[in-house]
């Protein structure tokens, strides 16, 4: 643990605020053994003095030497600080530990009367303890003190149950370990750590706390003195010797801030979740990577002047800032759609598809870079800087659904202003027609009472519906593309069906190309007619879906369909996986990425990138050594389509 | 839609009726709570209050006399009755140093202490609101690292003053110094500054470092992808869609600063001389006035339960989760 706290020492904040620390507890220590003489000693010949070579900062109205009082106050002030957070720590411990222990009846009324407790401000508690206690020094502690207790009973118990949810509780308890036992020998020392970060930013707070009561006179009495104290007695003369109210008040906030910043700075490191603390460094910004060799090679199979195009994309790079250099997840996507095709992109997590598929849509987020040699939608260039026009055209004719529909819809919106404000926005319609157009469109997307339905908010709709409601608000335009991003992973086998069929059927009724991403072959296999398999933020394989089963060249293409198990596979056996593991983007490997888990990969494969080239007609390969021919090399394990059997099914 | 059609019309939805009885709930047992710990101080002082307030040199009888007046000599669960129904009735009891009610007392000072505190917790909002959002703009994703750091380090510097002592340099500075403002004292508009500002910055600074990193944790969120999908300009997304996401958070710890926003009146009203609660109650306590205490204590508790019930019906409001997550 104290090895850990050093590491605190290596960050700025953690490095001054533990010097200011020092200085203070060393203060504390020395100040009141080698000047308590010159602090007390009264002269009435410098009576209120202001700041003087002799008196630093002047002298009190007995004609006590100030600046020695405030070095000197540093004892008291810290010491009764600490006094104080250690009855509030123990005190909340014993609070926050009690509920475990005993039944929970007793535990539930602790647990409620702390809740209560910490709703009231520190200060007030402090006041009303002041009261019982008396007036002075004790009271005080023991006020402020009882004061803190309830927060850190609050904060212990929400360990403590943290802590009892873990396996090794379990384990100690299945062993037979008593609570009692439990708690101190299990329990304590795995919460002890955050506690004393906690305690230690407690301490700067009820420092600042004791200053507030002995400025009200209700803590430290003459003649002892604190910093509060000395505050107290500065503030009467403010106008004749501002010092003796300023310099007291420094004191405070500068040993305030030591207690406060170093356990902040400590909790950082150890991460210890506080309730407020700045983000962790963000990466820098990189300059953008150069364009790798512009591919000559690579012919889209759909020519790129076509004016059927929806989208066309030349040479599209994605690169973020590492810590070890840029990453790279999309590395040359080149591809063009055509109106009311169904592409399916396919390829296992970080190959690139939701990066490719962000930037297409123009939506990838600094510190994300985007390059390409060419980008059109609709026939309009997408590289130029926006405008006006291109976001409604944008806004209106390319639909975006995401992976989770939990939480791709404003949680505080309702569902209706949500698809309204497309309509509103960018086609002109005021609130009433937009809400029109809405329940349209939820209707469209066979949301069952669709006005009902636009006053809800998000919650009160299912995952499904949560979905069908996105696809909604995509077509709340004319879309011309829709972008679906794993649109059914998070949702349930049954509603997967549906939520494919309604984009198939919106496809079939207003002529929508759809760029389907997904990792699951069968799911793209049903809805598309092409598929795009993607690695390493490459495309590897352009092949009609049709010919998926029987004709995928690319040694991952048949990787990834031997790895879908069917109605054969053998449920004894281990489910089939691409073996080896996805090229990491932060180092791709020169020559082709696949080659260090293809089982025909040679020299020259290790050397040299292949091209995306045309083999077939509309079959684009990049490999060196891909599969030919249908019979002999036929997939070892089919990939059943099953999209018939599923049109039959009863919805 | 303004809030408060919105709030009608969820009332008319169970769960908004479940919540409000709910928090009614809580808020009847906190209430109760407060009330016997306020009775139950003047018990738990050791020794006897009145012979502590009189001093040690007056005379027994008057003590008894004035024990007998304060009900002190009945059994405690009698006196605990007597209090209730007084409470009930409107009457806290008697000042024991200047024999006036101490609900006039209470009266008498309550708009000064509740003026300040509210425009405080005012400045404290239109300041951080606008100040964190933008800050939260400015720097999301880890754009303008120096801009972060300027504002995080200052606001943090800021946030760790206590008012009172803000207070003490504000009146060297503004009023002493540069002689703009009144050193103490309740009269025109411009002796409400300094209170009224050495109470808010502090809580400003600290809320919007709060408005901030809500902002910037919404901004990164899905749903703001969607917004930014469906093309919406900017000001959209950042006002509609993501600033009310950002205040519910931030209305969480907005309220707890808010009720210990009515603590700091104590300290700041005794910098200011501010003849407010806070002014009153340190002044009774050193006087061992306890009726007074009892009902200050009282109305300060009453005040923080109230913003905290606020707090938790404007965040059901912002937040129709919120309402639904605990039934």
């Amino acid at each position: 643990m104290a090895v850990r706290w050093l590491a605190a020492l290596k960050t700025p904040v953690g490095a001054v605020s533990a010097g200011m620390l020092f200085m203070v507890l060393t203060m504390a220590v020395i100040a009141p053994i080698l000047w308590s003489g010159q602090a007390e000693a009264i002269n009435t010949k410098t009576i209120l003095q202001g700041p003087s070579p002799e008196h630093l900062i002047g002298t009190d109205s007995l004609g006590r030497d100030l600046f020695y009082r405030l070095l000197v106050a540093t004892g008291l002030s810290v010491k009764l600080a600490l006094a104080a957070t250690g009855i509030g720590v123990m005190a909340g411990l014993v609070l926050g530990t009690v509920p475990s222990l005993l039944g929970r009846r007793v535990g539930r009324l602790v647990t409620a009367f702390v809740n209560i407790a910490v709703a009231f401000p520190g200060l007030l508690l402090a006041m009303f303890f002041a009261v019982i206690f008396g007036v002075g020094q004790t009271g005080a502690v023991l006020a402020i003190g009882l004061a803190t207790a309830p927060s850190f009973a609050r904060l212990t118990q929400t360990l403590v149950a943290t802590q009892s949810e873990r396996d090794y509780i379990a384990a100690a308890k299945l062993a037979g370990v008593g609570r009692v036992r439990r708690l101190l020998r299990h329990i304590l020392p795995n919460i002890a750590e955050p506690l004393v970060v906690t305690a230690t930013i407690g301490a700067g707070g009820s420092l600042l706390a004791f200053a507030g009561l002995s400025f009200l006179g209700l803590g430290v009495q003459p003649p002892a003195y604190d910093w509060g104290r000395l505050l107290n007695e500065g503030l009467n003369d403010i106008y004749l010797h501002p010092m003796a109210a300023l310099a007291p008040g420094l004191a405070v906030v500068i040993a305030g801030l030591a207690f406060n910043l170093f356990g902040e700075a400590v909790a950082k490191t150890l991460g210890t979740p506080m309730p407020i603390s700045g983000k962790g460094a963000a990466p820098q910004r990189v300059p953008q990577p150069n364009a790798v060799e512009p591919s000559t090679a690579v012919e889209p199979s759909k020519a790129g002047a076509d004016s059927n195009a929806v989208l066309t994309v030349r040479d599209l790079f994605v690169s973020f800032p590492g810590p070890a250099g840029p990453i790279t997840p999309v590395r040359g996507v080149s591809f063009s759609l055509a109106r009311g095709e169904a592409v399916g992109v396919v390829g296992e997590s970080g190959s690139g598809k939701t990066q490719t598929a962000l930037a297409l849509a123009q939506l990838v987020e600094y510190p994300g870079n985007v390059s390409a040699s060419r980008l059109e939608f609709l026939g309009q260039d997408q590289l130029s800087s926006p405008s006006r026009a291109r976001r409604q055209l944008l806004g209106t004719s390319f639909a975006m659904v995401f992976q989770d529909p939990m939480k791709s819809l404003n949680p505080a919106m309702r569902i209706g202003a949500q698809l309204a404000e497309v309509a509103q926005r960018h086609q002109g319609m005021n609130r009433r027609q937009a809400l029109a157009r809405a329940a349209d469109r939820l209707r469209a997307v066979r949301v069952p009472a669709p006005e009902r339905r636009l006053r809800q908010y998000p919650h009160e709709f299912s995952g499904g519906m949560r979905q069908r409601a996105m696809i909604g608000m995509g077509i709340m335009g004319n879309p011309a593309l829709i972008v679906a991003d794993e649109p059914t992973t998070a949702l349930d086998v049954t509603v997967q069906q549906q939520v494919l069929r309604l984009l198939s059927a919106i496809k079939e009724e207003n002529h929508v190309a759809i760029l389907l991403i997904s990792h699951d072959l069968t799911l793209v296999g049903q809805v598309c007619e092409r598929v795009l398999v993607m690695y390493a933020g490459r495309i590897v394989e352009d092949l009609p879906a049709s010919d998926l089963a029987e004709r995928a060249m690319h040694p991952y293409t048949r990787a990834l369909l031997a790895a879908v198990p069917d109605m054969e596979t053998d449920r004894d056996r281990p489910l089939a996986v691409v073996p080896g593991r996805p090229a990491d983007p932060s180092q791709v490997p020169a020559g082709c990425a696949f080659a260090s888990r293809c089982p025909k990969a040679d020299d020259h494969c290790t050397r040299e990138d292949p091209q995306l080239v045309q083999r077939e007609d509309g079959h684009r390969v990049a490999c060196w050594h891909p599969s030919r021919g249908t019979g002999s090399e036929r997939v070892s394990v089919e990939l059943k389509l099953h999209a018939a059997a599923l049109q039959g099914e009863a919805s | 839609m303004s809030i408060a059609t919105r709030f009608v019309a969820d009332a008319t939805d169970s769960p908004w009726t479940g919540f409000v009885a709910r928090r009614i709930g809580r808020l009847i047992v906190s209430l109760w709570v407060l009330v016997t710990a306020s009775f139950l101080m003047i018990h738990l002082i050791p020794g006897d209050p009145v012979r502590a307030a009189l001093g040690s040199s007056a005379p027994s009888a008057l003590v008894e006399a004035r024990r007998q007046a304060l009900g002190l000599n009945d059994p405690l669960w009698l006196q605990y009755i007597h209090y209730l129904q007084g409470l009930l009735g409107g009457n806290l009891g008697t000042s024991m140093t200047s024999d006036l009610p101490v609900a006039q007392v209470i009266g008498d000072r309550f708009p000064a202490t509740f003026e300040i505190a509210g425009l405080a917790f005012l400045l404290a909002v239109l300041i951080s609101v606008p100040v964190g959002a933008l800050m939260g703009v400015l720097t999301r994703g880890g754009r303008r690292r120096r801009t972060e750091l300027a504002f995080t380090s200052t606001s943090i510097v800021v946030a760790a003053i206590p008012e009172f002592l803000l207070a003490v340099g504000l009146v060297f500075f503004f009023a002493v110094q540069l002689g703009w403002f009144p050193v103490a004292g309740r009269s025109d508009a411009s002796s409400y500054v300094l209170p009224v500002v050495s109470m808010a910055l502090g809580s400003a600074a600290m809320l919007s470092r709060i408005v901030r990193v809500e902002m910037l944790s919404v901004l990164g969120t899905d749903y703001v992808r969607t917004a930014r999908a469906k093309r919406l300009p900017d000001w959209m997304i950042y006002f509609r869609h993501a600033l009310p996401n950002a205040l519910t958070a931030t209305l969480t710890i907005g309220g707890l600063m808010l009720s210990a926003m009515v603590a700091g009146t104590v300290l700041v009203e005794n910098v200011f001389a501010w003849p407010g609660l806070g002014s009153t109650i340190v002044a009774s306590i050193l006087a061992k006035d306890y009726p007074v205490v009892q009902g200050v204590v009282l109305v300060y508790g009453v005040g923080v339960l109230l913003v905290n019930l606020l707090v938790d019906v404007a965040l059901g409001m912002l937040d129709p989760r919120s309402t639904i997550k605990e039934s």
